[in-house]
């Protein structure tokens, strides 16, 4: 061989493919099935790997070069916020629930995804997906450290963050996302990739980042929404690797599409159950609204939706099964969410309160077939018991979904008079469910869902019997982050300090 | 002199999150690493066990032989999360771009001996696929490992591997076109100098043990791969023969070794510190392996030196990774 040759100009694909796909081997040695042992049993076929086209040809040089830069820029920012007391300039201290729930239920999402994504960036037989994917877990540990980087100013003034570590395990509405990543991470590695490269973030990431990033913008929040503006080109990649994934599986044999639809039936439906607590931050939590949830699933829930599900149609793919439900329920389930935190109060690690006459003309005009009809009644029972100087709580515990692990809640799709609850008898016990989607999510594979642990039941067992006040030690929650925002200690500071820093 | 530009002041509430305080106590604000990095995978109420391997929990201390009280013991001495491992990478990067327009500029390869060039071909531009199994193992590490701490400062190093194989592909596209990629390829398959290797690392592949896994890849495979080819095969021998311009191509993964082994290192002496029965478990992994991938090498040596020196080269290797397991406390 010569050795000395001029190199030929190569394309960035040819490039990228000698960099990646050209570094792994067929093994000889050893069969792929031991190096690869869980790539088959979810049935999902693939004759060639190499087919996988990779959504984002970047080299390591270059990812360290690009990422380094939004370090460099997103720490100078929150510095600054943190040196300039800049929690001050939030629009007021009601806007902390949204961050609270943040990063007690969404940052150790971020986390189980890096390393959901490093296991399937293992198991995977393809060089393509297995870099796609280490990128992504990579990512997702940025994310959740930055977030709790964040975070942790705000945790210095404020109630509610400290304890997110143990709350993430222990506190009962955290075992609503913890279930819905445990649940994805406990799949296969396709599953994995139709649930939270696919439903979580291609279908839904618009749903979900979206609204807290712009809430986070609209509210003077500038670390998070920092976080948000930094976070957003990878996003982006994320995206483009999960519409990148489920066309790889449904290209490679039909026999994929079923499972790949039974998958898309599920992950969509547990996506929007997860969703409800981003419709209430939305519609309650924010003091300057960006949009109502009814406006944001129109926009990215109904017209991108339909968008993709005409484009995934060609592959002989519906539309996901419960897809009518979740249209009935939109104009429901914020209010109905924010209700059951209302009454819950007690028991939750952010504040929760009553709309003003402001807010309630703002639903109104939002909801105008709903809010009114069915929700401003009992919102006003709650505002009047407190006018007579009584409090609005229902110490009597939630019965929880076995699958989404929300309170029963939800009302029937067809009577929001009716409140929904459904039961399977499975190997002699009785289970409950707030829809027919979490039902039927529970009967496709009910040797998983009967392991759920739910918080409820665990108050009343050993150790805890039912003793509340053992419980908030337990979960690590001082009453001073619990209950009604108005008589709150955040409240209180936020304004003593706002005036401190504001006049002389 | 000092200027002091006045802020208002802000009595704080906490000094910090209740699991660092528990940790750390709270009389230091904790660092950005510690923020980062503990605590932060779930460890209780886990939903669901796995459907690949339902005798498994979803977090599993139990896939290793190693037991620790604590895994989060095992931090990582450079504190690197994912910003200060970002920004020094990326400064690495950037030194690494300008020495390949140096050495482009200078034509430095035109001018090397052939066979300098040779051994560059035969020796480093087949690593490529070598650091690809580095990459899976560490992501294996990474996915399946106990606690941040431990598991974190592996996705890194996974990365920092496929971009080891990337500089090598790079090399080897400068010297030879995508030819030399296609020879490379091509050795690493079938010449005898690469099966032993080759082998090894399709026999690593198949182990499930985390710790297994980073003790014979991290510590074992790479602490006598990367004394035995960059420091002295490529650092010593050939910039003595006038193939500096290969030296300067590999200067990410000398650095990248000496850093990164001061974290390997680490977290074997806390292993081994923890327990008797860690330092048995972890005394029977280092000795078979190093024994093992000494003589693996051998034959990779020898694609740069005359057999005597091949034999003196690997054991100068051997002995510096048993003297560093001495010092992480193991063999005595």
């Amino acid at each position: 061989m010569d050795i000395k040759k001029t190199p030929k100009k190569l394309n960035v694909k040819e490039k990228y493919r000698l960099m990646t796909r050209d570094l792994a081997w067929e093994p000889s040695y050893r069969d792929e099935k031991e190096i690869y042992p869980y790539v088959d049993y979810e049935g999902i076929k693939v004759h060639d790997w190499s087919k996988w086209e990779d959504p984002f040809r970047l080299t390591m040089d270059a990812y360290w070069k690009y990422q380094a830069e939004k370090e460099r820029k997103y720490y100078a920012i929150i510095d600054a916020h943190a040196q300039n007391n800049g929690h001050l300039n939030v629009t007021d201290a009601r806007y902390l629930t949204a961050i609270k729930l943040f990063l007690q239920g969404i940052s150790p999402a971020e986390y189980a995804s890096h390393r959901g994504f490093a296991r399937v960036g293992r198991e995977f037989a393809g060089v393509g997906p297995q870099v796609a994917c280490q990128m992504q877990s990579i990512d997702e540990i940025r994310h959740a450290q930055t977030q709790v980087h964040a975070m942790s100013n705000y945790n210095k003034f404020y109630n509610g963050f400290k304890d997110f570590a143990s709350q993430r395990d222990r506190i009962w509405y955290n075992s609503v996302p913890r279930s819905f990543f445990d649940d994805a991470m406990s799949a296969g590695p396709f599953e994995f990739l139709i649930a939270i490269g696919f439903s979580f973030e291609y279908v839904l990431t618009n749903l979900l980042f979206v609204p807290f990033m712009s809430g986070a913008a609209y509210n003077g929040d500038m670390a998070t929404c920092t976080f948000g503006f930094s976070a957003q080109s990878d996003e982006a990649r994320h995206m483009t690797l999960g519409l990148e994934c489920i066309k790889f599986m449904l290209e490679q044999d039909p026999d994929n599409i079923p499972i790949v639809q039974k998958w898309i039936d599920k992950w969509f439906w547990r996506g929007c159950r997860l969703l409800t607590l981003v419709a209430a931050m939305m519609d309650y939590m924010l003091p300057k609204r960006v949009m109502s949830w009814r406006e944001a699933w129109n926009i990215y829930g109904v017209e991108n939706g339909n968008a993709l599900f005409r484009d995934l149609a060609r592959y002989g793919i519906k539309p996901p099964m419960h897809w009518d439900d979740v249209e009935k329920s939109i104009d429901h389930t914020s209010h109905q969410i924010m209700l059951g935190l209302y009454q819950w109060k007690f028991g939750t690690a952010f504040h929760s309160w009553t709309p003003t006459a402001s807010d309630i003309e703002w639903l109104k005009e939002k909801y105008p077939t709903t809010f009114e009809k069915y929700y401003l009644p009992r919102w006003e029972y709650a505002i009047a018991q407190k006018e007579a100087g009584g409090e609005y709580n229902n110490f009597g515990l939630p019965k929880l979904c076995q699958v989404c692990q929300l309170p029963t809640l939800f009302t029937e799709p067809d009577d929001p008079t009716q409140l929904c609850h459904r039961e399977t008898d499975y190997e002699g016990e009785k289970y409950h469910f707030c829809s027919d989607g979490c039902q039927h999510v529970f009967e496709q594979e009910p040797e998983k869902y009967v392991q759920a642990w739910l918080p409820m039941p665990a108050l009343m067992q050993e150790p805890l019997k039912g003793d509340l006040a053992a419980w908030m030690e337990w979960v690590s929650l001082e009453p001073t982050a619990a209950g009604e925002y108005a008589s709150s200690e955040d409240k209180a500071n936020f304004e003593k300090w706002r005036k401190q820093v504001s006049t002389d | 002199m000092q200027i002091d530009v006045q802020t208002v002041n802000i009595e704080q509430k906490n000094q910090t999150f209740t699991h660092l305080k528990k940790r750390f106590g709270d009389k230091k604000i904790p660092s950005r690493y510690q923020e980062a990095s503990y605590d932060l995978q779930a460890v209780e109420n886990l939903h669901y066990r796995p459907t690949w391997a339902p005798e498994q929990e979803l977090y599993d201390p139990n896939l290793s032989k190693i037991r620790m009280n604590d895994w989060y013991d095992l931090k990582d001495p450079r504190q690197f999360y994912y910003s200060t491992y970002t920004l020094n990478r990326a400064k690495q990067q950037e030194t690494m771009e300008s020495n390949f327009k140096t050495v482009e500029s200078l034509n430095l390869i035109e001018g090397m001996p052939d066979p300098v060039l040779a051994i560059a071909q035969n020796l480093l531009i087949p690593l490529r696929h070598a650091s690809y199994a580095a990459n899976i193992n560490n992501t294996l590490v990474c996915g399946y490992g106990y606690g941040t701490v431990f598991t974190q400062p592996c996705v890194y190093h996974a990365m920092d591997n496929l971009g080891i194989a990337q500089y090598l592909s790079r090399l080897g596209l400068m010297i030879g076109d995508v030819e030399a990629l296609e020879a490379a390829k091509q050795d690493w398959m079938d010449s005898d100098a690469w099966q032993p290797l080759r082998r090894s690392l399709e026999d690593l592949m198949c182990v499930r043990d985390p710790v297994e896994v980073f003790i014979k890849q991290n510590f074992v495979l790479d602490g006598l791969l990367y004394p035995l080819v960059y420091q002295r095969i490529v650092d010593q021998n050939l910039v003595e023969q006038g193939g500096s311009g290969i030296s300067i191509l590999t200067q990410f993964m000398t650095n990248w070794y000496l850093e990164s082994k001061r974290w390997v290192d680490s977290v074997l002496k806390t292993m081994a510190a923890e327990s008797a029965e860690n330092k048995v478990v972890l005394e029977e992994w280092v000795d078979t392996a190093a024994n093992h991938f000494t003589s693996v090498l051998l034959p990779v040596a020898g694609l740069a030196v005359e057999g005597n020196q091949a034999d003196e080269l690997v054991s100068e290797a051997h002995d510096e990774l048993l003297q560093r397991a001495k010092k992480a406390g193991l063999f005595k």
